[in-house]
């Protein structure tokens, strides 16, 4: 009689112990993080760390130890229900069946939290023309995949809480249904289709464009090397000369080929000056491991690889200061960086983007420095010029007969 | 005195096996016996899962608190970690040999080698595989495998930097990298025998499946599971030795001297005179393992999910045949699909096109899949096991993980997305989390029939809802860093003003994962206890239909004693109307199951319809109740 009032006893002390394991693990993971956050971000002084480490560790021990004795709990508690001739024990079926409902509910929560809040940070819509079609397309997807994910797993959750195992049912027998298999094959089919066939138009209208010779693109050049971008603008004659890799040294990094005429104009800048609602043209090229030139607010990425020239042409529809102004950020500015692992330095690779009136850019090329300097003019036996620029005429004669000069001295 | 019978009774069955004298050394590690070469390859695996899950621990610190310096860092890492910070070339050690060991030697290796060696002579009814002593090599390749590449954690210039998919210029050239020295070197030795190991393992798969299946085990009679590892190793047949073809001609240029993927190279002012390669090339032929190899991964996991599905929800899988077919279908449509991971490196852009359309058509049978695995679920009568909550937990990251591919595999989408932390999120929901909860429900589900022992179901409900949980939290809101152009593989977010808005996103993350990685303590506990001290198993503790269960408990070389049982009917007639049961193995002949038997089970044999027809004739009753 004793020994069951005393299995009685245990039992109710187990369950009171159950109900607050059920509280702690259902939010165990939260509160894990919760509880530990706030000693990450200020320990006092970082000379304790290891101390911490003992600390967390500790920690984790004492959720060990608290997790062994509510194992001991249930198992004393099953046990003394065994022993009062119930078989039934915890039902775990009815428990995990509950957590599937409560994660559905709370997954759902949680979804429209991070569409709502993450969602606000990601970036701002697209600064150029191609970059609108493909937001549409973005969005497109965003509204399909969404449905689906939401419906999916309204059913995969909901299932597992309705037909949660019961003694007295009978899973209900079913092996095929071909009408039903044939639909969810066939609507998947159709949708895609559709997305396949914008993606193709969306990807055709960026990479093949047909040029409009009133309004051709603007040639920049941009050059990748460990961990720096270097850009060249094609200067008066619109066009980006060669360049031969062989041809670089300390005074050439780029190895810019000045035989070729339309190299000698070739202008260097620090940033990306762009005019608004110009075609631009970016040839890419690197110089020795593969980057990625990645201009997320243009929709913009290439990769830049040794030995190839990779062409992205773009028109930008927005001005700096307009989107400062559109999105109420004074500090806002465009940007390129590396989105290809290429190193050690790959997290800091980036360079600024301006994008600016059409007047504006004019001035701002008059100010950008040519390529060719004069220890450059030596090296390539051209005459290094005065300061005068009235002798164009008769340079390029004398370059002409250096650049004989030089390809035979290459032949060499 | 039992097992002396089982054994002798085996000796006359079998006495050409020769080596009965088992020592230490053949039983435990030599060993040629399947089920032991399974424990070897899953114990690896775990292994190696905890050692990838410590290294991403390690470069989520640093992601979390960039600017912070960790003293314990120091005392692990040594000069890596000078002043208590990871350094930057090393925190691309990190991600590298992360990725590299989680796709390969875990999802890899640590599923396919584990649930394929166990269960394909056991689901199919053979006493072995047909090459055990192939089989025993591939492990020990793999094991050998492993080893080189945790060795290059101890060498001078540190492991392989360049990214998992060590793209040359950078993989090929120590200038550019620390890593790329010695320690690429070792990173393509390992990775060579880790092909042959899945070459030797692929191979026997196929041919064991091929000829050795036990009588009556027609190809439509297998599981989904033999299915799967059936269909996946023909898959590594054919993609692994491309792989090969690629890592020589790096192996090539790297120390002799060759321009297969090298050209027009410049170290600062150091003209390289390589002329002639394309590093796109090295991109083509990765790729064309790379994608295959991601459904490698996740197919083994889908067809644990559809057994394990099927065995707990007491109801056939649905839609069997379809299910066959979207595996053949994936099968055949991976190797089309190469290119989309190389829509924005510079490829033509015409094939981006073409391979968007091969990429989203693969959407297709992997939707079917996910449908049909509900209408599994739908009227069943679920028992959460805890594998059955892995393999509940597998669909919804597989969905999850499933429609992101949709963005990624459209190019023009991609042309923002591409090696942003989208992709992170999207395939460590695809193959981290879902393919690993693939491998962890298989785990539980055939813990029995691994070690005679079942694993304390209640520290698998807790591992299941932490690791779940704490999955979502980890990856969900890397989408959002990815969708505001965040690259991957970046060493700190501290250079860029757009990034820092992320850095307390990071620092949740981050204990997301920390806790995530300590939930595995109860997965690591659970396991090695159990293997010792667990509840000991009975034959068939799942009330499954599949053969292996008609296995005796203790292990036998030969796995049955006598004869190997006869196959009847497919291995999921689970809650059939009119039997009294809720499950009929498939040993079960239809003789003695009339008053359940479906016209259906008959196609093609009239004798066998009109003697059905004869017995329902003869007892109403019975049929009416039904």
């Amino acid at each position: 009689m004793s020994l069951k009032k005393f299995i009685t006893n245990k039992t109710t002390a187990a369950l009171a112990v159950l109900l607050i394991v059920f509280a702690n693990t259902s939010a165990f993971a939260q509160s894990a993080a919760a509880a530990a956050m706030p000693a990450g971000p200020k320990p006092v002084d970082m000379g304790e760390v290891y101390k911490s480490v003992i600390f967390y560790g500790l920690i984790f021990l004492a959720v060990c130890l608290f997790i062994s004795i509510i194992g001991r709990a249930l198992k004393v508690y099953e046990l003394s229900q065994e022993a009062q001739g119930k078989t039934l024990g915890i039902n775990w079926d009815k428990i995990n069946a509950m957590l599937f409902a409560f994660a559905l509910i709370i997954g759902l929560y949680a979804l429209y939290w991070e569409y709502t809040v993450h969602g606000a940070m990601i970036l701002p819509a697209a600064s150029s023309e191609h970059g609108k079609r493909i937001d549409t397309m973005f969005n497109i997807t965003l509204i399909l995949t969404t449905i689906v994910m939401v419906i999916t797993h309204i059913l995969l959750f909901g299932f597992a809480y309705i037909y949660k195992y019961s003694p007295k049912r009978k899973a209900y027998y079913y092996p095929h249904n071909n009408t039903i298999e044939k639909i969810w094959t066939i609507v998947p089919a159709l949708v895609l289709t559709i997305l396949v066939l914008m993606g193709f138009l969306t990807w055709r209208s960026i990479f093949y464009k047909t040029v409009d010779p009133n309004n051709k693109p603007i040639q920049i050049e941009v050059t990748s090397e460990q961990f720096k971008w270097s850009i060249r603008y094609p200067g008066a004659d619109g066009i980006v000369g060669k360049k031969n890799y062989k041809l670089t040294t300390t005074s050439n990094l780029l190895g810019i080929d000045f035989t070729d005429i339309n190299s000698r104009d070739d202008q260097m800048a620090d940033e990306m000056v762009i005019p608004v609602g110009k075609p631009i043209k970016l040839i890419l090229n690197s110089k020795d491991v593969i980057h990625s030139f990645y201009m997320p607010q243009f929709r913009v990425q290439l990769n830049t690889v040794p030995g190839m020239q990779t062409i992205f042409e773009f028109t930008p529809t927005e001005t700096t200061k307009q989107m400062q102004e559109k999105l109420n950020d004074p500090t806002f500015k465009f940007l390129f960086y590396c989105a290809k692992i290429c190193g050690g330095g790959h997290y800091n690779m980036q360079k600024d983007v301006r994008v600016v009136s059409e007047s504006e850019y004019k001035d701002w090329l008059a100010k950008q420095k040519p390529y060719l300097n004069d220890d450059l003019r030596k090296e390539f036996n051209m005459p290094v010029l005065a300061p005068a620029p009235s002798v164009k005429g008769d340079s390029t004669k004398a370059d002409s007969a250096a650049v004989k000069n030089k390809t035979l001295a290459l032949n060499k | 005195m039992s097992t002396l019978v089982l054994n002798d009774e085996h000796n006359h069955d079998h006495a050409d096996h020769g080596h009965h004298k088992e020592t230490l050394i053949s039983k435990y590690i030599f060993s040629m016996d399947h089920k032991m070469i399974a424990k070897q390859f899953l114990i690896t695996g775990i292994i190696m899962a905890v050692i990838a899950m410590f290294l991403s621990i390690l470069f989520r610190i640093q992601l979390a608190w960039p600017d912070k310096s960790f003293p314990f860092l120091e005392t692990f890492l040594g000069k890596w970690a000078e002043g208590g910070r990871i350094k930057s070339d090393f925190y691309l050690a990190l991600v590298t040999i992360h990725g590299t060991i989680m796709v390969f030697f875990v999802l890899t290796a640590g599923l396919s080698g584990t649930f394929s060696n166990l269960l394909i002579p056991l689901q199919i009814g053979a006493r072995d595989m047909a090459s055990p002593f192939l089989n025993m090599l591939s492990y020990w390749f793999f094991f050998t495998a492993c080893s080189i590449m945790m060795a290059s954690f101890f060498i001078q210039t540190g492991p392989a930097s360049a990214g998992w998919t060590v793209y040359p210029p950078l993989s090929a050239l120590p200038q550019a990298i620390p890593g790329s020295g010695l320690g690429m070197t070792m990173w393509l030795i390992s990775m060579v025998l880790f092909v042959a190991s899945s070459l030797m393992g692929g191979i026997n798969y196929v041919s064991t499946i091929l000829n050795m299946r036990t009588k009556g085990m027609d190809l439509w009679k297998m599981p989904l599971t033999i299915w799967a590892f059936f269909l996946t190793a023909i898959l590594g047949i054919l993609s692994f030795p491309v792989l090969v073809a690629g890592v020589v001609l790096l192996i090539f240029d790297r120390s002799f001297g060759t321009s297969f993927y090298l050209s027009d190279i410049v170290m600062g002012t150091t003209i390289l005179p390589n002329e002639g390669g394309s590093p796109i090339l090295w991109q083509h032929l990765f790729w064309f393992l790379g994608h295959p190899e991601v459904y490698i991964v996740i197919m083994p996991a889908m067809g644990i999910a559809s057994e394990v599905m099927a065995v707990n929800s007491r109801k056939p899988i649905f839609g069997y045949h379809a299910m066959v077919y979207s595996l053949i279908g994936i099968t055949v449509l991976s190797f089309l699909v190469w290119g989309h991971h190389m829509f924005v490196t510079g490829m033509n852009p015409l094939l981006g096109g073409v391979f968007m359309v091969t990429t989203l058509i693969i959407a297709v049978p992997s939707a079917v899949k996910t449908f049909n695995w509900l209408a599994t679920l739908w009227r069943g009568n679920i028992r959460f096991t805890p594998a059955m909550l892995f393999a509940i937990g597998l669909v919804s990251f597989f969905i999850s993980g499933g429609l992101t591919g949709i963005w990624l595999g459209n190019a023009s989408l991609d042309i923002t997305l591409h090696d942003t932390y989208f992709v992170v999120a999207h395939f460590h929901l695809v193959m981290g989390s879902a393919a690993i909860f693939g491998m962890l429900a298989g785990v539980y589900h055939w813990f029995p029939k691994m070690f005679g022992r079942m694993m304390n179901p209640k520290l698998g409900y807790l591992h299941f809802w932490l690791t779940f949980v704490a999955a979502y939290l980890v990856f969900f809101p890397l989408h959002f860093l990815g969708l505001d152009g965040v690259p991957r593989r970046y060493y700190a977010f501290t250079e860029f003003e757009f990034m820092k808005k992320w850095l307390t996103v990071n620092v949740f993350v981050t204990w997301s994962a920390i806790v995530a990685a300590l939930a595995q303590v109860a997965f690591l506990f659970n396991f090695f206890y159990s293997i010792f001290r667990g509840k000991i198993a009975t034959q068939n503790p799942w009330e499954a239909n599949t053969l292996e269960w008609t296995a005796p408990v203790e292990h036998l070389h030969g796995n049955w004693p006598g004869e190997i049982p006869t196959v009847y009917r497919w291995p999921y007639d689970y809650s059939k109307p009119g039997d009294e049961g809720d499950f009929i193995p498939q040993t079960v002949p239809f003789s003695q199951t009339m008053s359940s038997n479906l016209p259906h089970d008959f196609e093609g044999n009239p004798e066998a319809e009109r003697i059905q027809l004869e017995w329902e004739a003869a007892n109403p009753v019975i049929v009416d109740k039904v």
